[in-house]
């Protein structure tokens, strides 16, 4: 039981990883204030509707991927990625990348919505550029909030990488399922105090690492 | 609302909370590498790799299926069938909330430390020996059968009631109202944690019994976040009860099982579509309807 234990943290840990690389770049294009309007905009395209529109078009576009990635459960991911590339931890890992990047995308989307402007803006009139805004005032406002919500949901993701194996994506939820087509009851239970321990552990580690945040 | 901490329950998208201090230290830095670590760790131990993963081949197997997703089959039959399953998902979810909320209320107030065995209500009492120990025998027991219940994730809870009770909409039910009592035995517990305790001294200052004091000090406190979690996980339960079916249990997810089980590939997409139709929709009801209570 200890290797589909470890397979289903390494399934949540590099599920998150490509979560956080599918949510990083559509939240920050899905950001309103970073990329249409905004005090980084504002005075760009202030008289040029054509780019606006362009800029426009390519938030909603994230924001529609954003929202297409999140709205399908990661069960119907898994089960269509274990159809397209067959059983084991793999389709779980793109499954559950895909899913969370699209809520990780939203959340980031949010919190960089939500920093306060009024460094950004000071930095603007000390004559910083773009990058240099996005860099030294935008993204360590955003970074704690940013790092505490992407171990929340690798906490999520080691319980749903625990039972997307329920539909062939590999972990501990493969076992469950493997043990219950066998009527061997007695496993399942093992599994189960095995899920329980292990998620109460994760738990504990994240809790622990938010706290010193 | 204690938000991040109430709504520990994944399927959420909690409000990001204040908090930011401190560069790079010594500390960060191990830190830095204790993740770096864990991640080569998970990176090698699976037989997954990134290599695999932008490799053409399986990008070239994602994109046949794909192909074979399109055009949505929007014949009568199938279009039937998923407004069945879309219906079928609204009612699992609706039943087994209220399912939920039956087992949260049975048990919460046992479970809720200031109600059953110290603060205010107790200050009065000798607060020691047998007598504590004897109320704290409620209160452990509620807290772990709701702990037991919410760990175990509603798809096993599915599985386990599909193999109690057969295939169809039952076991979804049955599976969400016990998962989810659990979740909102927690929640209403914290909400009856941290109750105003002014009202409850001054009610208690009139001379008013338990009874009275939880009617008429506590409940009317609590009850609007009651409704307001209630609501929220009525809107988790929607998605989940879509997917209960991939075990077994009714609703959409059956028929996405047998469609997926079938290579009916473009009534797959049909069913995704109405997944994708009904979570929007439920995403924004339930939006307005907390804007509207708040």
């Amino acid at each position: 039981m200890l290797r589909p234990t470890l397979e289903t943290i390494q399934i949540s840990v590099l599920g998150t990883l490509i979560a956080v690389m599918v949510g990083f770049p559509l939240g920050l294009l899905g950001t309103n204030s970073l990329v249409v309007h905004g005090i980084l905009n504002d005075a760009e395209l202030q008289g040029a509707p054509v780019r606006r529109t362009f800029r426009y078009g390519i938030y909603l576009t994230a924001r529609g991927l954003l929202s297409l990635f999140r709205s399908i459960p990661e069960f119907v991911w898994a089960f269509m990625f274990v159809r397209a590339v067959g059983l084991g931890p793999f389709p779980g890992v793109l499954a559950i990348g895909v899913a969370y990047g699209g809520m990780l995308g939203k959340v980031y989307s949010e919190i960089f919505e939500g920093v306060n402007h009024r460094a950004l803006e000071a930095l603007q009139s000390t004559g910083a550029n773009k990058l240099q805004i996005f860099f030294y005032g935008w993204f360590p406002q955003a970074l704690p909030n940013f790092v505490s919500y992407t171990l929340y949901r690798w906490e999520c993701a080691v319980r749903a990488s625990a039972i997307l194996g329920l539909v062939g994506a590999g972990g501990l939820g493969q076992q469950i399922e493997i043990s219950m087509r066998m009527f061997d009851f007695s496993q399942v239970l093992t599994i189960l105090i095995i899920l329980f321990s292990m998620v109460a552990a994760v738990d504990y580690i994240s809790a622990k690492v938010r706290a010193m945040l | 609302m204690s938000e991040t901490q109430a709504l520990k329950t994944c399927d959420s998208v909690p409000s990001p909370r204040g908090a930011s201090r401190e560069a790079l230290t010594l500390k960060n830095l191990f830190i830095l590498g204790a993740v770096v670590g864990f991640f080569i760790w998970s990176y090698s131990g699976a037989e997954i790799h990134l290599s695999q993963l932008f490799s053409r081949d399986s990008f070239e197997q994602i994109a046949v299926y794909v192909k074979k997703l399109f055009p949505p089959d929007f014949s009568a039959a199938v279009i039937h069938e998923a407004l069945k399953g879309t219906i079928e998902t609204f009612a699992i979810s609706f039943m087994g909330t209220l399912m939920a909320v039956v087992i949260a209320m049975a048990t919460v107030f046992f479970a809720s430390r200031n109600l059953i065995y110290s603060g205010l209500l107790y200050e009065m009492e000798p607060n020691s020996g047998w007598k504590r120990f004897l109320r704290m025998v409620p209160y452990l027991s509620a807290k772990s059968l709701l702990n037991l219940l919410r760990t175990i994730p509603e798809m096993v809870w599915a599985l386990i009631f599909v193999f109690l009770v057969g295939l169809g909409p039952f076991p979804g039910v049955l599976a969400l109202g016990i998962h989810t009592g659990g979740v909102l035995g927690k929640l209403f517990g914290e909400v009856l944690e941290d109750v105003d305790t002014q009202p409850i001294e001054a009610l208690q200052a009139t001379g008013a019994n338990r009874l009275q004091i939880l009617f008429y000090g506590i409940l009317p406190q609590v009850l609007p976040q009651f409704v307001s979690y209630t609501l929220y996980r009525w809107e988790v339960n929607i998605r989940m009860a879509a997917v209960l079916g991939l075990v077994g249990a009714g609703g959409l997810g059956q028929r996405i099982h047998i469609a997926i089980s079938l290579f009916l590939e473009n009534q797959l997409l049909t069913l995704i579509i109405a997944i994708y139709i009904l979570v929007t929709i439920v995403d924004y009801l339930s939006a307005y309807l907390r804007r509207k209570m708040i």
